[in-house]
């Protein structure tokens, strides 16, 4: 079977671009540490989450070490709790894991501006842990269709300077 | 203007067939193919207008330019005509016709048996009926039905069961059509023995098998678990498994979409561009690729989903990443093929031979410039598979803009480019309102390159799609290039183009059904030169489809075996979500 030189050039060519691209995406994972969502956040029932130890009652916890926190959010028609009525507060400086679940239908978790992007399916629950280095406001949007007032769910989220941030505000 | 490549035609290929189907259109040597097509693409193309003009709705909503025609909660059932109409019967319709074409054409026979065509054909109708009524009924108060689920049919959303029984009995019927196209090559193989699979026949088997593979997974969510759930019958889903399921079928199916422009690009355009293919073998590893390749990547459209291993995303990250070689050959071989062409018609240069080519030829102008936009979707695709940087612009309205590029313009612009071309063929009536037909390809064009452009930068800076109002009171969105207004504008000027364009192709369609027949020349030549390095070159087991077909099936039951498993282990409904609304 003849195929052109030209042409043999050009699959050699398109099949390293690809193999570079596989390879910035392991690079990404094992190099600079992104962590995909994926199955470690472990289930819970979609009509009662906080029965499971996989999820607490949505607010903003203290992590494992300092400087560390847990937020658990919970996306429900068309609010996200915490963050739609009352801004989400995390410190300055610090390592955050969101934890989010969905108790109706299925959501979108995205944070304005940046990679944290997730999709709050009901049953699961998905963990994205960030650092936030500076103080700063972000927009929280649903960015999966959700019901007809799926327009209006938003919220916000606040990274206050760390003496701004009091304990009390932890659960 | 007219018609230049008809006086230039080079003589080397100048043969009896090209004078004879000046006077025999297709529709006078297979009556009965020609018209399951015709029924097909008149369907295809009612479903075009009415999602084209749900679209210029949405396109003038979101952007807040003008709201008077529905309210924002009424914007989701449109949006879910517009997906539904546009993706699945506009697309899919039009498939089943050129297929039907393509298999006559190609094996030079009529399919086995009229009526059974027309009991696919009619199968998918009335699914397609259906599945719409229940779609626009949610915009009608006094209609109980509703279907406000978008393309996606996430569960636990749930629509009425109207919606999913129609869904099936679409999918029943294009397994059908498939299977008479298959028979009809069984019986051409039989009086045939030892001779290669003419190419659109190969095309055809191909696309088909990887169809067969792909539906199972929307078929075992419809049937088994929406369907039901919708009528009552079980109480709860797992919505994960059946987002799974959907995606099983939710990649693939672009490659439905877009295997009928290939098909297209491939056998069609290198002689509407003056010359021939450059390559029958490597047309058909092209096609083993996407057979192969298609169905073990739905995890891509899942790289932000919970539940689902990172080890899986990454598998379906590799196979997505390798699924851009039959692309890029493609890329490779409709260039070389138009340049081959423009050569014969006297084209020189390093460039300029583009000058060369018949852009005042619609067909031909509407598949040039669909190429040239799927380069530029490919490579926004590239973005969307790399699962890291996939989390700036996921769900963000860069993912339409993808997607109007890739099914927007590379399938459905190519589709009605070909449709210049076929329709004469099929109708036996000459083209009318050319005209029109000549400046439509470039008004798509312009009005996609403005409207995708602006989607695209819209979502970099993190504005979401299938949304009514993506206006927020909490914060502003923070362009990193251009402005929030400028690209509302865009798209909003951009959709409304394309809904002209849209109006435009099925004037000339409309006019050309309405036409009389037989007054005037076809004004198209129906002969397909033969490629300029044939199949005989080839190794035979190119064409052994079975063994293709047990390799891709191997490559689903590696990406998807575990984590199916692993999902229907603790219960097929576990955990158990409640259908909303209920």
């Amino acid at each position: 079977m003849h195929v052109h030189r030209f042409e043999r050039l050009w699959l050699v060519a398109a099949l390293a671009m690809i193999v570079l691209f596989i390879g910035t995406v392991t690079y990404g994972a094992v190099g600079a540490g992104y962590g995909m969502v994926d199955d470690t956040g472990g289930q819970v029932d979609p009509t009662d989450a906080t029965a499971s130890e996989n999820f607490r009652e949505p607010g903003v916890y203290n992590g494992s070490e300092p400087g560390h926190y847990d937020v658990y959010i919970e996306a429900k028609q068309f609010l996200f709790v915490p963050g739609t009525s009352d801004p989400v507060r995390v410190p300055a400086n610090s390592t955050v894991t969101f934890h989010v679940t969905s108790t109706d239908v299925v959501h979108g978790f995205e944070v304005v501006g940046t990679n944290i992007n997730t999709m709050a399916v009901p049953g699961q629950v998905a963990t994205v842990t960030v650092e936030f280095d500076e103080p700063d406001e972000y927009g929280l949007v649903c960015n999966e269709y959700c019901g007809s007032g799926h327009h209006t769910m938003a919220g916000s989220l606040h990274v206050v300077p760390a003496a701004q941030f009091n304990q009390t505000e932890v659960n | 203007m007219a018609h230049p490549h008809k006086s230039e035609q080079p003589q080397a290929y100048e043969s009896d067939t090209a004078q004879l189907s000046d006077r025999l259109a297709f529709v006078d040597k297979f009556p009965s193919a020609a018209r399951i097509t015709r029924l097909s693409m008149g369907v295809s193309f009612t479903a075009l207008t009415i999602g084209a003009l749900l679209g210029i709705v949405q396109a003038l909503h979101r952007t807040n330019v003008f709201r008077g025609v529905i309210s924002s909660a009424d914007y989701y059932s449109v949006l879910t005509g517009h997906g539904v109409l546009l993706a699945l019967f506009f697309t899919i319709f039009f498939l089943t016709g050129i297929f039907t074409w393509g298999t006559s054409r190609s094996l030079g026979r009529e399919l086995p048996s009229p009526r059974f065509s027309l009991v696919w054909f009619l199968l998918m109708l009335s699914g397609a009926v259906m599945t719409a009524t229940a779609i626009f009924g949610g915009l009608v108060g006094q209609i109980p039905f509703s279907a406000d689920v978008l393309y996606t049919f996430y569960a636990p959303l749930q629509a009425h069961p109207l919606f999913y029984a129609g869904l099936a009995a679409w999918l029943v019927g294009t397994w059908l059509a498939g299977a008479d196209w298959i028979r009809a090559y069984y019986h051409w193989r039989q009086d045939n023995p030892g001779e290669r699979i003419p190419l659109q026949m190969f095309m055809i088997l191909t696309t088909m098998l990887m169809w067969y593979i792909a539906t199972l997974g929307v078929a075992v969510e419809v049937v088994f678990f929406l369907l039901p759930l919708s009528l009552g019958l079980i109480e709860s889903v797992d919505p994960l498994l059946t987002r799974t399921l959907f995606w099983f079928f939710g990649h693939p199916v672009v490659y439905f979409w877009l295997m009928p422009a290939y098909f297209a690009w491939y056998t069609v355009l290198p002689k509407l561009s003056g010359g021939r293919l450059f390559s029958d073998p490597l047309a058909r590893v092209v096609f083993i690729l996407f057979l192969i390749l298609s169905t073990p990547v739905g995890f891509h459209h899942q790289y932000a989903d919970p539940g689902v291993p990172e080890g899986f995303k990454f598998i379906a990250m590799t196979n997505t990443m390798f699924l851009l070689l039959p692309s890029f050959l493609t890329a490779f071989t409709v260039v070389a093929s138009m340049e081959y062409g423009a050569r014969q018609r006297g084209g020189t240069g390093y460039l300029g031979w583009l000058k060369a080519l018949p852009w005042g030829n619609p067909a031909f102008a509407g598949c040039a410039l669909a190429g040239i936009m799927f380069a530029a979707g490919g490579f926004s695709g590239i973005i969307n598979a790399g699962m890291n940087i996939n989390s700036l612009i996921h769900n963000t309205l860069w993912v339409p803009g993808h997607f109007h590029l890739t099914v927007g313009t590379a399938s459905a612009l190519t589709m009605m480019a070909i449709s210049y071309w076929l329709y004469p063929q099929i109708t036996g009536k000459r083209l009318q309102f050319y005209g029109i037909a000549q400046v439509q390809p470039y008004v798509w064009f312009i009005g996609m390159g403005l409207m995708s452009n602006a989607m695209h930068r819209a979502g970099l800076a993190g504005v979401p799609r299938r949304t009514a109002e993506p206006q927020y009171q909490q914060f502003d969105f923070m362009p990193v290039l251009g402005s929030m207004l400028e690209m509302r504008l865009q798209i909003a000027i951009g959709g409304s183009l394309l809904t002209l364009g849209a109006v435009m192709f099925v004037l000339v369609m409309a006019g050309t059904w309405l036409a009389e027949r037989g007054r005037g020349r076809l004004r198209v030549d129906s002969h397909l030169p033969e490629p300029i390095s044939g199949p005989s070159d080839s190794p035979r087991v190119l064409d052994n489809v079975r063994l293709w077909f047990v390799i891709a099936v191997v490559l689903v039951v590696i990406a998807y075996g575990f984590p199916i498993y692993s999902m229907v282990a603790d219960g097929a409904l576990n955990p158990a979500a409640p259908p909303f609304p209920v």
